[in-house]
């Protein structure tokens, strides 16, 4: 029966082919349009004027000749320039004019060269138009037949095929060589988990406010309106990585009138008398922000032009950015010293992958 | 024998003069002396505070007849600010001789940014209005040109210009564009007090950088590594402005890539 069925259907489907044959040519074919272009070879020649008059041929040949002596005036010009000009340790514009008659030189032997090149091949080399048809790449069947004996010959000689403990070790050896570069390559990656990295800085509660560079604490006293200070935390030198750990904590602090400041109920307590700390790491891509406007109280991000406003809790109001920069708390210590209520409440920078909101 | 006879020559003269009533004439004299002199100096002293005094009443009345006819339309008759023009209180004999001096104010009209423009005073009357506004309430005085002589720190005056000042000036100090249509100028032969005076004042939307956060020696550093930049010549040759990759990505994509072309252009022609 299922024989049966078999041939049934197989019959079915060859008659469904021979029809589908009948229809049209094969499938394989190109579309071959009657309108299509046809090759309309090559424009005719047209003879130049150094073709049919001498004496333009020969002020052309002169030209060239010309450009080449100049080409040989610029190559000793720039031998001459390198003795004239030397390069004086320690006075910068020997330097400059060194290098720039040096190249001088160098320019006009190398341009007029090719350029006289280009002008005796257009001009006076031969400006018959002319087809070259590739040849074959295919190499002969004796050619073939000869590459295929040393193979052959190869394999008997060595024992490639018939030696197959060395044929095996030596695929064994070449796919083990890589696997030092792989565990190298793993520790590319940082050691520790970079997430957690991410989303601390050197802030911590009590940590002075410090001048960048000289690592000066900040009195709140210093700071009058107007003012922009560069901070970085007190002791980041003695860090272990003073960069890295500079690259996170890096804040800029800022005193405005305090009428001038809108603050968020539950971010009062955050500054000191109209003294805010605002992270100086663009929410972005994390260059540093502080091109700082003391009346509109403007943070422009050079990079991007994202710009925040400090009055409003450096809330975005233009560029790319999408968040706010990071508030650092602030509170003063019993010296007067600006301090830091804790870390940053946010991971301060750029967006990342494990980054909630 | 010379030396002996004029020692005891001498003694015999010293015995000689030596007078009961001498020392008493020689106190004498010298109460006269000094007393006279004291009484000399003390007048002479007062006389010149006071006459300073009248000078300096001179010049701040000068300054307030200057300030009333050229500023009050915009800062008020006593400097007190109006919805045009800020409150002159407290800014200082600086702010003023750097915004009149560079030729900021009186500004040509209200906008984003005063722009420096040719001076409008001469230097005795900037220095009258400076005058007159100092007289107002204390502010930054004008720097001390000594500020800016003798040996500064150039590497010091490096890192500050580059963490305080490069961010919006631009770290060869050629300027750059802040937010809606202000930029912060060149700082490129800009005076040294003009630099100072802006650090210290807060010009426009500029910051002030008090003495506290960057001091005086730290300015003077600043204003010493600018003018070495200023005298110091490009090693690459022409600078085209030093304002970074945009002036000279713009440079070369047009010249550069436009030799390119007319090259390929030419080479690819034919002869005719």
């Amino acid at each position: 029966m299922a024989k049966q069925d078999n041939g049934e259907s197989s019959a079915a489907a060859g008659s469904a082919v021979e029809n589908h044959g009948a229809v049209s040519v094969s499938s394989g074919t190109a579309v071959v349009a009657s309108d299509a272009f046809t090759n309309p070879g090559l424009p005719p020649h047209e003879p130049r004027v150094t073709d049919l008059d001498p004496a333009k041929e020969r002020r052309a040949s002169r030209t060239v000749g010309m450009l080449f002596i100049l080409s040989i005036i610029g190559s000793i010009f720039a031998i001459v320039a390198y003795i004239v000009f030397p390069i004086v340790p320690g006075d910068m514009l020997s330097v400059r004019l060194n290098t720039l008659f040096l190249g001088l030189g160098i320019t006009l032997a190398l341009i007029p060269l090719g350029i006289g090149a280009i002008y005796w091949a257009k001009n006076l080399m031969s400006s018959h138009e002319h087809v070259e048809m590739r040849h074959a790449t295919r190499g002969t069947e004796e050619t073939r037949a000869a590459a295929a004996r040393i193979f052959t010959l190869g394999n008997e000689e060595s024992g490639f095929t018939r030696r197959k403990l060395i044929r095996n070790s030596l695929i064994g050896a070449l796919a083990v060589f890589p696997l030092p570069a792989i565990v190298m390559f793993r520790d590319l990656a940082p050691a520790k988990d970079p997430v957690a990295l991410f989303k601390q800085t050197m802030w911590d509660k009590g940590t002075r406010l410090a001048l960048d560079p000289s690592g000066a604490p900040i009195k709140a006293s210093d700071v009058t309106i107007g003012s922009v200070f560069h901070v970085i935390p007190e002791g980041l030198e003695e860090a272990d990585h003073p960069l890295d750990e500079k690259a996170k904590a890096a804040v800029l602090l800022m005193r405005l009138d305090p009428s001038a400041l809108n603050e968020a109920d539950d971010r009062k307590g955050w500054s000191y008398d109209g003294i805010v700390a605002y992270s100086k790491i663009c929410t972005h891509v994390g260059c540093p922000v502080a091109l700082y406007e003391q009346h509109t109280h403007h943070l422009l991000c050079p990079c991007h032009q994202s710009e925040f406003d400090v009055a409003n809790h450096c809330e975005v109001i233009f560029g790319p950015a999408k968040r706010p920069l990071p508030q650092l708390p602030i509170a003063v210590d019993a010296e007067g010293y600006l301090v830091a209520q804790s870390d940053f409440h946010e991971p301060v920078g750029p967006s990342f992958w494990e980054r909630s909101a | 024998m010379g030396i002996d006879s004029t020692t005891t020559d001498r003694r015999g003269k010293r015995a000689g003069r030596r007078h009961p009533l001498a020392s008493v004439a020689l106190i004498l004299a010298g109460l006269v002396t000094t007393g006279g002199a004291y009484a000399l100096f003390t007048s002479t002293a007062t006389a010149e505070t006071a006459n300073t005094a009248i000078v300096h009443q001179q010049l701040v009345d000068e300054g307030k007849a200057l300030f009333d006819a050229n500023c009050a339309s915009c800062h008020g008759f006593n400097a007190e600010g109006t919805a045009e023009g800020v409150s002159l209180h407290g800014v200082g004999a600086a702010a003023v001789d750097f915004q009149v001096g560079t030729g900021r104010m009186p500004m040509a009209a209200q906008g984003p940014q005063a722009e420096k423009k040719p001076v409008q005073f001469s230097d005795e009357q900037i220095e009258a209005l400076a005058a007159y506004v100092a007289s107002l309430a204390p502010g930054p005085e004008v720097p001390d040109e000594s500020l800016f002589e003798g040996e500064a720190d150039l590497a010091n005056g490096g890192e500050l210009f580059r963490i305080n000042c490069a961010m919006c000036h631009n770290v060869a100090g050629s300027g750059g564009a802040l937010t809606e249509g202000k930029w912060a100028p060149s700082l490129m032969g800009v005076e040294a007090k003009h630099i100072y005076e802006a650090m210290v004042t807060g010009p426009q939307n500029m910051p002030v950088f008090n003495d506290l956060n960057l001091s005086p020696e730290d300015k003077a550093d600043i204003v010493a590594y600018l003018k070495f930049m200023e005298e110091s010549p490009s090693v690459g040759g022409i600078g085209l402005g030093n304002l970074g990759p945009v002036s000279e990505g713009l440079f070369i994509w047009i010249f550069g890539l436009g030799a390119v072309v007319g090259v390929t252009v030419w080479i690819a022609a034919r002869a005719h």
